[in-house]
């Protein structure tokens, strides 16, 4: 199996989460569309990890992963408090830095 | 058998990323991000990779689902969300993602030729644990630093305010 066609599928699976993140409206959906993109990018460093015979690309890998956990943490805290503020997730009504 | 499981698991989280965009409801969509997050996890066994495997399962699989499921369970939303009103948006959205395609396609016919060759106790968890607390242990304890801050500011976001 080369590792190409993981390139190659990560590439496939980035597109759809960005393709996610522009169509979806609600912010919790937008935020699974991230977490998905982040993937994407974790499943080119495996592989880049397998292509080029080297353990440095599984070790970001790990960063990403506890980067994403602490990012999941903070942005779902902040849905909640927009929830709370505005009664509403959809992300065209939160324009509090509109001019 | 490894071409098989990679076009399966490939098909499996294709797919389920594919049926998160249609999907409308909230809770449909973190059970198909569950589904793509655990493929991924069988993905990246594949890869020669068991600790990032078995990591991907616990905390994506695991640790964020729960929150995202949490969140969507204290958020009630009884509306489905209509489609978007604005065309702009879809052509603009499009013409990114078409973008962005060409030029990811264009780096992969560029990679350099993959020189040496993996064995297989590479990817173990052992000889991972130990470039984790030699070569990168700065960056691992600035993670766990980076972890607290998360915690504690999440904490203090999300408290109830006492009323006055």
């Amino acid at each position: 199996m080369s590792p190409l066609s993981f390139f190659i599928l990560s590439l496939i699976l980035f597109v759809l989460g960005m393709m996610a993140f522009l169509i979806k409206r609600d912010l919790i959906t937008q935020f699974m569309a991230i977490e998905i993109m982040l993937n994407a990018a974790n499943l080119a460093l495996v592989a880049a990890a397998k292509y080029w015979a080297s353990l440095d690309g599984q070790i970001i890998v790990f960063f990403v992963i506890t980067v994403a956990a602490a990012e999941a943490a903070v942005g779902l805290a902040i849905i909640l408090l927009i929830y709370r503020q505005k009664k509403t997730i959809r992300s065209e009504e939160v324009n509090l830095l509109k001019g | 058998m490894a071409v098989f499981l990679f076009y399966l698991l490939a098909i499996i989280t294709v797919g389920s990323v594919g049926a998160m965009i249609f999907s409308r409801h909230q809770a449909y969509n973190a059970l198909y991000l569950a589904v793509a997050f655990t493929a991924l996890g069988g993905l990246f066994a594949l890869l020669n990779a068991p600790f990032i495997a078995a990591v991907q399962i616990l905390i994506y699989a695991g640790a964020i689902m729960v929150l995202f499921i949490f969140v969507i369970m204290m958020i009630d939303l009884r509306q489905p969300f209509p489609p978007l009103r604005k065309k702009w948006v879809y052509f603009l959205g499009c013409f990114l993602i078409i973008l962005i395609f060409i030029e990811l396609v264009l780096v992969l016919r560029s990679l350099p030729e993959s020189k040496s060759i993996m064995t297989s106790d590479l990817g173990q968890p052992a000889s991972l644990g130990r470039l984790l607390f030699t070569k990168y242990l700065y960056p691992f304890e600035i993670t766990s630093v980076l972890i607290v801050v998360a915690i504690v500011g999440s904490l203090y976001l999300a408290r109830q305010r006492e009323k006055r």
